[in-house]
């Protein structure tokens, strides 16, 4: 199979991912991403038209709960692993200029 | 009685009895532990005081005569169970310094039942790899030959075990990551049925593959600490609302007339011949035991890897996606923006192989890409999931390799990356499939463990469990200790 991912291909899913792209990186990453690429082509030589995609292994519904509060964690816990957290606020970069 | 690699159904016995106690019992563990784990590097992080303060509490237990179930036990947790004010890593830069704000249910299970947590071991990155080289903690070593890996992605847990650092542990498994370790370090290992076991607070890899499961000395031991890790969380939307039968009281049922698939697939090119004699006596012991031997096909095992290496990184890429260095771990100093920082933290935080994944699961989902990769992947899928059922209208469990070698050198497939996904050849399926399977020491392979695969149908643990027990009463192989920890 050719290589189904090339350095353009590589930058658009690199900021699909939200992961940097590294040019200097760049040949290792494409030879390994062909790599596993290639080795998942084998399953092209199967014909499945007539299968149905398999959801969930026992083919049971996800029992969803009701919609309602049950639990409330402390804010405190959840805050202490924000790397800038200050006065109840999660700090990102300016996002509007 | 030796404690270092002593039973849990010994150590109950002795707590009881006072043979000895929860606190020297702890204190026997975190011993070696400080002497051992430097050159296993077993364990990510060690909670001696909290493991003391649990074990005092265990023994004022004993004392009143009101024990639970695993009180006084201390076990080891991968490092992949959340336990509420403890640092939890998934062997990550990028959880580095993540305190859990809640425990995982089946963490919270166990210690209700009484088991004492003496520390989270090391793991594959995010649970990704086969031999336990992918931790930001460093590669872990395995007991029986420090140059040796020890199998992974639960490689830690399989190793401090192993060692006689701990009792039992918990391990989770995506496409092999108890059973294998489980193979190469000698020990009992078991993937539920998927949803067998709550999946809350255990950090996502693939939800749809993962499953938890014990890791312990014996079949035995794995029922006990099963019983304690199932049963229903309504925390969890795919968890099985299904009783938990009483594992360990039933282990002792006879197999004679047991139907035991042997699959023709699993027993292909890339099998160590050493592995495959192992096996086949394996097999023969069965027999012994009135076991019936059936040959059976399971057609679309070689197309496992390849739908496995689609949907497990497109479920990576997913749940990895809520890393984003704002709400909680690594964050890059001084970002210029929003994507600068979402890119160099990700880029930083994260170790190359599940870099590689999630660029893997982003192609396999991106418009163009989805029928040809994931919805092939997901129908292939049923094809193995339809092959298990039919071969379970004539067999009532399946045998064969957990593993195609023995434990191999540190850094020998580091560059080849193939040849290590092929590493799970023989236990992806069963995990495509959701279906429960363990795997058991056998006879040894030019000195290293060895383990035989067994694979159940849906929710029949205890088969397997029953199956794996018989053996372990006719063989010795699970009684083999590495000699470096003696």
């Amino acid at each position: 199979m050719n290589d189904l991912v090339n350095e353009k291909t590589l930058v658009e899913l690199s900021t699909l991912a939200a992961l940097p792209f590294e040019p200097e990186k760049s040949k290792a990453t494409l030879d390994a991403l062909n790599e596993v690429l290639a080795l998942v082509g084998q399953m092209q030589s199967l014909d499945i038209s007539d299968v149905a995609p398999l959801a969930h292994p026992l083919e049971r519904h996800q029992t969803l709960r009701a919609d309602t509060v049950t639990e409330i964690i402390d804010a405190s816990a959840l805050s202490q692993n924000a790397p800038l957290y200050e006065a109840g606020l999660y700090f990102v970069p300016k996002v509007i200029e | 009685m030796n404690l270092n690699f002593a039973t849990l159904t010994d150590l109950q016995k002795a707590l009881r009895n006072r043979d000895v106690s929860a606190t020297e019992l702890t204190q026997h563990y975190l011993t070696r532990i400080d002497a051992l784990d430097p050159a296993l590097n077993s364990f990510i992080s060690i909670q001696a005081e909290a493991a003391l303060g649990a074990a005092r509490r265990a023994d004022e237990r004993l004392a009143r005569g009101d024990a639970r179930p695993l009180t006084g036990i201390p076990i080891a947790q991968k490092d992949i169970f959340c336990l509420q004010g403890q640092r939890t890593t998934a062997g990550s830069k990028m959880l580095g310094n993540f305190i859990a704000p809640y425990t995982a249910t089946c963490s919270e299970k166990l210690a209700d039942a009484g088991a004492i947590t003496l520390g989270k071991t090391n793991m594959d990155e995010f649970a990704m790899g086969s031999s336990n080289e992918n931790s930001y903690f460093g590669a872990v070593h395995n007991p029986w030959d420090p140059k040796l890996i020890p199998g992974g992605s639960s490689g830690g847990s399989a190793a401090a075990v192993a060692a006689g650092l701990c009792a039992a542990s918990t391990g989770t498994d995506t496409g092999g990551s108890i059973r294998q370790p489980a193979a190469m370090c000698g020990l009992t290992g078991l993937k539920p049925t998927y949803g067998r076991i709550s999946r809350w607070g255990m950090i996502a890899f693939a939800s749809s593959l993962d499953q938890a499961g014990p890791m312990t000395r014996t079949a035995q031991d794995a029922a006990i600490l099963l019983e304690h890790m199932a049963g229903h969380d309504p925390r969890d939307s795919t968890s099985l609302n299904e009783p938990v039968p009483n594992f360990s009281e039933d282990i002792g049922k006879n197999i004679k007339g047991l139907r035991i698939g042997v699959c023709r697939e699993f027993f292909t090119e890339g099998l160590d011949p050493a592995v495959e004699r192992s096996i086949r006596e394996a097999l023969a012991v069965y027999e012994s035991l009135g076991a019936t031997l059936v040959d059976i096909s399971l057609p679309h095992t070689p197309y496992s890897v390849s739908a496995y290496y689609v949907i497990a990184p497109a479920e990576c890429s997913a749940n990895l996606a809520r890393l984003d260095g704002i709400r909680y771990g690594h964050r890059c100093l001084d970002p210029e923006n929003l994507q600068d920082l979402y890119q160099r933290s990700r880029g930083e935080g994260f170790g190359e192989e599940v870099k590689k994944r999630i660029l893997v699961g982003t192609f396999a989902l991106s418009a163009g890409y989805f029928d040809a990769f994931y919805n092939r992947a997901q129908k292939i899928r049923r094809l193995i999931k339809e092959d298990f059922v039919k071969a379970f209208e004539q067999v009532d469990v399946i045998a064969g390799p957990t593993a195609p070698t023995p434990a191999f050198p540190l850094g020998e497939k580091a560059s080849n990356p193939v040849e290590m996904y092929l590493q799970d050849i023989f236990t992806i399926s069963a995990s495509l499939a959701g279906v429960p399977a363990m795997s058991i020491p056998v006879e040894f392979a030019n000195g290293l463990p060895v383990g035989l695969q067994l694979i159940g149908n849906y929710l029949q643990e205890g088969s397997l469990l029953q199956a794996a027990h018989q053996f372990q009463q006719e063989t010795h192989w699970h009684t083999l200790t590495p000699p470096e920890a003696l």
